[in-house]
């Protein structure tokens, strides 16, 4: 048996059902376009980090420094105003000094993966044309470890690196660009003059055009040769197991070796932050959904409320309290709320269904990839309470005003 | 002399404004037990307003009601509907039943808000009040179901439902026909004379408080005679 006020709420609104359910309707679409566009942004964002954790670096160990290396005289006095004019930097060979060192020593840090290597320009000739590259120089038996590419090969593999030194994998963007197929020749030339000619050992495809049409990888040793860099590496980059620890690391290793070490939050911090704006953008249209629908059950309350003026005067005369009143109105809003999260949760779900069959060729893709969506029982909670929530602040005013329903008022106009 | 339900003293009511305007002005009366007592008097005598402040609706501007001994005007808002949810009965012009419940639900509403007896007694009492006013074929009827002197019969047993000591009624019959007018006439002069209660009456049907035990007549917000 339910309670008085219950009873009432409820036999209040089942007497207008047409409007009741004109205004229910408003919460289950607003809790269904709430559940189907916040996966699909908890979807896109947790698919685009997981991109950006599984394609780039977590760390990557430049040769430069943060800040300018101190000159002696500045060190002995920090205090004092020294000002040295004229610093004129050495000339050296560009790159990480002692990389196999840094290298022995961030091999005993545990879930920690790092390979050295040789990033230069470097220009590819075929069949006339000339086309700048970014030449990837890397140990072939690390390439593995450290990168993805892997997962993105088409043709041949990264193991053929090992077996021929004179081996390279470019993107297929580039092959298709220059004519080019499996197991041709192509020469390479880099800007210190150098000229080799690598045979093509794979080709990989990431769907990202501009990698597939820049990116070509090779033996780190012939890179530093054709560079003129020996025994140099300009970059290190490692994989966390835990890709979250990252920022911590990236500031742990610099601390250690002294050169600028970036963790992929901070290399993507733009992006990050242009996700924090996004998912603002987003959550506020959809919340407006359900404020919206929250007028129409504010709309739908202060009609009863309204229409049952006699009904509240009676029932306060006859004894009931004030806040009687009120509950009687608020378990309205409560009941279409409740009401509204048990369709509009299903239905949220049923779209987030109808959003996972489709598929779309996303700008600068050239593959069709479904719509990412990820969805998390938070997500339902946030929903349902926010749809409770809505309701309740809808019927909050009307019961505030039922509540205050003078019964003289009423009894006397009714005369 | 059987014990006053009602006393009242110097009761005034205002209604504050521009032009101040006085409903009721230094009426004081007693209504004992098993009275039947009518107020009368012309449109805007103020004897609806009257009952209003007897049935604790409203609040008097100036002057206190006993109820059973206990002053009422200390009283706070929630403690004055408590009052009138177990020691008054109302009985309007218009039935004013809930139209979405039935005759029976009508008349459980007081019980169930007071919550001294289970829903199995509630509902055997509800039954009951509507079986002596000969309505216990109409139990399971929505009020739009029920004819005007039915409705009305619907709102005494709601009224009677917590077994008040007091029972207000303004203009009960002022709707119905002349056998349904009659039939509510006996008995509510019947709950009064068998049944102990004190029933106040506001009418201005001359038959109507020819009934009664005594008739107090209000003229221009005063009581002019019978308290």
């Amino acid at each position: 048996m339910i309670g008085l006020s219950p009873a009432i709420a409820l036999k209040h609104l089942l007497a207008r059902q047409r409007q009741s359910l004109v205004s229910l309707s408003g919460i289950v679409l607003g809790v269904a376009f709430f559940l189907a566009v916040s996966s699909l942004m908890q979807g896109s964002e947790t698919d685009f980090i997981r991109r950006l954790v599984d394609n780039s670096p977590h760390i990557t160990i430049q040769d430069e420094f943060r800040n300018p290396h101190l000159q002696p005289v500045e060190e002995l006095y920090p205090a004092a105003a020294v000002e040295v004019r004229r610093v004129k930097p050495q000339t050296e060979t560009r790159g990480i000094r002692g990389y196999p060192q840094i290298m022995a020593g961030l091999r005993t840090i545990p879930g920690l993966r790092a390979s050295p290597v040789l990033v230069g320009q470097a220009l590819i000739s075929f069949a006339g044309k000339d086309v700048a590259v970014t030449l990837n120089g890397m140990i072939p038996a690390e390439v593995s470890d450290v990168t993805t590419i892997q997962n993105y090969m088409i043709a041949g593999s990264v193991d053929e690196l090992t077996a021929n030194a004179d081996g390279i994998i470019l993107g297929d963007g580039l092959a298709r660009k220059l004519s080019l197929t499996l197991g041709e020749n192509v020469a390479i030339t880099t800007p210190t003059g150098e000229v080799h000619t690598f045979k093509i050992v794979g080709l990989f495809h990431t769907g990202r055009a501009t990698y597939d049409e820049t990116q070509i990888f090779a033996d780190l040793k012939r890179v530093q040769a054709l560079l003129k860099r020996l025994n140099r590496a300009n970059t290190v980059i490692l994989k966390l197991d835990d890709p979250w620890r990252a920022q911590a690391m990236a500031g742990e290793i610099e601390g250690r070796f002294g050169y600028k070490s970036i963790s992929w939050q901070e290399a993507n911090e733009d992006l990050m932050s242009t996700l924090t704006t996004r998912n603002i953008i987003m959550y506020t249209v959809v919340s407006a959904v359900l404020i919206v629908a929250a007028f129409g059950i504010y709309n739908v309350i202060s009609t009863v409320v309204l229409e049952k003026q006699r009904d509240i005067a009676i029932l306060k005369s006859m004894g009931f309290l004030a806040r009687d009143i009120r509950r009687i109105f608020l378990i309205q809003g409560v009941l279409l709320g409740l009401a509204g999260s048990a369709l509009g949760l299903p239905f949220g779900a049923g779209l987030m269904l109808l959003l996972m069959q489709v598929r779309l060729k996303f700008p600068g893709s050239s593959d069709p990839l479904p719509l990412p969506i990820d969805w998390h029982w938070p997500q339902f909670a946030i929903a349902a309470a926010f749809a409770m929530g809505a309701a309740l602040c809808a019927a909050l005013l009307p019961a505030r005003k039922a509540a205050s329903v003078q019964p003289v008022d009423i009894l006397r106009g009714a005369q | 002399m059987t014990a006053p339900v009602i006393e009242a003293e110097g009761l005034t009511r205002q209604l504050p404004g521009e032009v101040t305007v006085t409903l009721v002005d230094d009426a004081s009366l007693v209504v004992h037990e098993g009275e039947f007592v009518a107020i009368t008097g012309a449109s805007g005598s103020g004897k609806s307003s009257l009952l209003y402040l007897l049935g604790l609706l409203d609040r008097p501007t100036k002057g206190h009601i006993w109820l059973h001994g206990e002053d009422t005007s200390t009283l706070e808002e929630d403690a004055l509907a408590g009052l009138r949810l177990a020691e008054l009965g109302f009985v309007f012009q218009f039935h004013f039943l809930l139209p979405e419940f039935t005759a029976l639900e009508n008349v459980m509403l007081p019980m169930r808000r007071l919550g001294r007896l289970r829903q199995s007694e509630i509902e055997a009492r509800a039954m009951e009040l509507l079986a002596s006013l000969d309505l216990a074929g109409e139990a399971n009827k929505l009020p739009k179901q029920l004819s005007g002197g039915q409705s009305q019969r619907v709102a005494i047993a709601r009224a009677l439902a917590n077994d008040p000591l007091l029972i207000l009624a303004d203009e009960p019959t002022g709707n119905l026909d002349t056998s349904a007018s009659a039939n509510v006439q006996k008995i509510l002069r019947d709950l009064a004379h068998h049944h102990g209660r004190a029933v106040i009456v506001v009418t201005h049907d001359r038959d109507f408080a020819a009934a009664a035990d005594r008739v107090i007549e209000m003229s221009d917000a005063r009581i002019i005679r019978g308290a």
